[in-house]
């Protein structure tokens, strides 16, 4: 049996509601989901806009508490053992979210220094890993300066310069025009390839979980829908049709009943 | 990249180390954000000017002695003063969660691995040392407009003051910065109002027997009455280190029981801002 680098089991969130008489749970954000990945992969889940993804990957870096079930990284309570989790996990979030005023360099200097690794490492470490994603020598500038796609480059620089060995990448392609999110597509295989990293990945681009992931969940409604790789899964949607002729969005139409955009529709009209 | 291959350390880095990254980065955003610094300094030095020229015209229109307005004029400055330094530290400190939260950044910081008594350490070491650097130049400034005998001063009983109730202020700035975490649309401004509180009850402008009575008693507990009571005392009237022992046990009485519950009640704030999910949220 391969090591297991995330446990999720019975995982739930919700938020708002009112207080009194009696707590009440307006918006289940993750409903009992339960998934489990194994060291070494690229772990994809997939949903639309508000079907739980981004939630998820709050509660593994620990920045949400969970209402009940349980997270183990690497065999570690996530929520027992938050410090130590921490120093294993990294995180890319859909926003580059920087000091914007501050340079590319002093913002990772600063974000790679309070996981305890030296300036001069930090320096040699980040010039190794913009220069893998193309992102040229404009790391003196503020970050304000940079396009959203160099922006992007550096956050996941930021997430990569502190060897996390289970890597969370939110929405890391959102935004960006083909050519950075080729650049960092690359990045992520070449990680997966050569270096002792998982990765979980959230997206809605169909296309990218289907080139990079070993492994694929659909997340509808706070709920996993289906699960397998993604040939399992074009195989589960097939119906007796040729697999070359079923996409990954017509897979996931199939599974979840749904279009990629409808859970967005439903939270947006509460 | 071959380092990814290897399994970070959890220990990660020494504890100082840690907390400097924290003054680092505030100094970079100093740095960047000057202008702000500017109109700041400029502000904090305009109100030392006006509030203590209010002094010279009293001493101008005969309205007390050469010597009481003299005195008079000491004792505004140094108000003005111990007001400028103690709201650059509180806003500097208070400010760490709100600030983060402008910058989007608060996420990434939180999901560190590092004690959040560190964390805190760091806002509170360049608070005190942005705080002291702004004082001081308001200070050189407004000594070339006043006229002041400081013959009488013991500088080491005001340095003793001011670094034991800098202590002090750091754990009621780390408390006032819990309000974001708990009410991220009104922490911000509640946070100021502490700080306008302080204002009021702590002496500042006069001394706190001016104040009606029930307001007096608020005074007893806050630290920046100990902090203007001993740095007067110091330099008004020269009150050595063994003089100023009320002020320095009381400002050490506020720190010891401050920095303890400040950080317990960040903790909780953390941990309740993480289950109503209210870190993220923009104020």
């Amino acid at each position: 049996m391969r090591d297991l680098a995330l446990e999720v089991i019975n995982l739930s969130k919700g938020f708002g509601g009112a207080r009194w008489p009696k707590r009440k749970t307006a918006v289940s954000a993750v409903n009992h989901v339960s998934l489990r990945v194994n060291r070494g992969e690229i772990f994809g889940v997939i949903g639309a806009n508000g079907s739980g993804k981004s939630t998820l990957i709050r509660m593994i870096s620990t920045l949400l508490t969970p209402d009940e079930g349980y997270i183990g990284v690497f065999g570690m309570n996530v929520q027992k053992e938050e410090l130590r989790v921490r120093r294993l996990i990294n995180r890319v979030s859909p926003d580059p979210s920087f000091f914007r005023v501050m340079s590319a360099q002093e913002n990772l200097l600063f974000f790679a220094r309070i996981y305890g690794i030296e300036p001069k490492e930090i320096k040699r470490r980040a010039a190794e890993i913009l220069d893998k994603l193309n992102m040229g020598d404009r790391l003196s500038e503020p970050l304000l300066n940079l396009s959203r796609g160099q922006q992007q480059k550096v956050a996941v620089a930021r997430a990569f310069l502190t060897s996390p060995v289970l890597m969370l990448l939110d929405e890391p392609t959102t935004g960006l025009d083909p050519h950075s999110k080729r650049d960092v597509q690359e990045f992520v295989v070449e990680v997966r390839e050569k270096h002792d990293a998982t990765i979980l990945l959230t997206t809605h681009d169909m296309d990218e979980a289907e080139r990079l992931c070993d492994r694929i969940t659909f997340l509808a409604g706070g709920r996993i829908v289906a699960e397998g790789t993604p040939l399992e899964l074009r195989m589960q949607a097939a119906h007796g049709r040729p697999l070359e002729d079923v996409s990954m969005e017509t897979v996931f139409l199939e599974l979840t009943g749904k279009r990629i955009e409808e859970d967005e529709e439903v939270l947006v009209n509460g | 990249m071959a380092s990814i291959t290897t399994v970070p350390t959890l220990a990660g880095g020494s504890s100082w180390s840690l907390a400097m990254a924290f003054v680092e980065r505030q100094t970079n955003l100093w740095k960047r954000y000057w202008g702000w610094e500017l109109v700041w300094l400029l502000y904090g030095l305009v109100n030392t000017l006006a509030v203590t020229l209010i002094a010279e015209q009293i001493g101008q229109q005969g309205g007390a002695s050469p010597e009481a307005a003299q005195e008079l004029v000491l004792f505004l400055l140094i108000g003005t003063l111990v007001w400028a330094y103690l709201s650059a530290v509180l806003d500097d400190i208070s400010l760490v969660v709100q600030w983060e939260r402008w910058e989007g950044t608060i996420e990434h910081t939180l999901m560190a691995p590092v004690p959040r008594s560190l964390h805190l350490l760091g806002m509170s070491v360049f608070g005190i040392l942005h705080g002291s650097i702004r004082t001081f130049l308001i200070f050189a400034i407004a000594l070339l407009f006043f006229d002041v005998d400081f013959s009488q001063a013991d500088w080491l009983g005001a340095v003793s003051v001011i670094a034991i109730g800098s202590v002090s202020v750091a754990g009621l700035a780390v408390l006032a910065g819990v309000l974001p975490l708990l009410y991220p649309e009104r922490g911000g401004q509640m946070s100021l109002m502490v700080q306008a509180s302080l204002l009021l009850v702590s002496g500042v402008y006069y001394e706190v027997e001016v104040l009606p009575a029930w307001l007096q008693v608020f005074s007893f507990f806050s630290p920046a009455t100990y902090i203007l009571d001993g740095i007067r005392g110091a330099i008004i009237d020269g009150d050595s280190i063994s003089e100023l022992g009320r002020e320095l046990g009381a400002l050490a009485i506020f720190g010891v029981a401050l920095i303890p519950l400040s950080l317990v009640a960040f903790t909780w704030a953390e941990s309740y801002a993480k289950k109503t999910g209210k870190l993220k949220r923009q104020g």
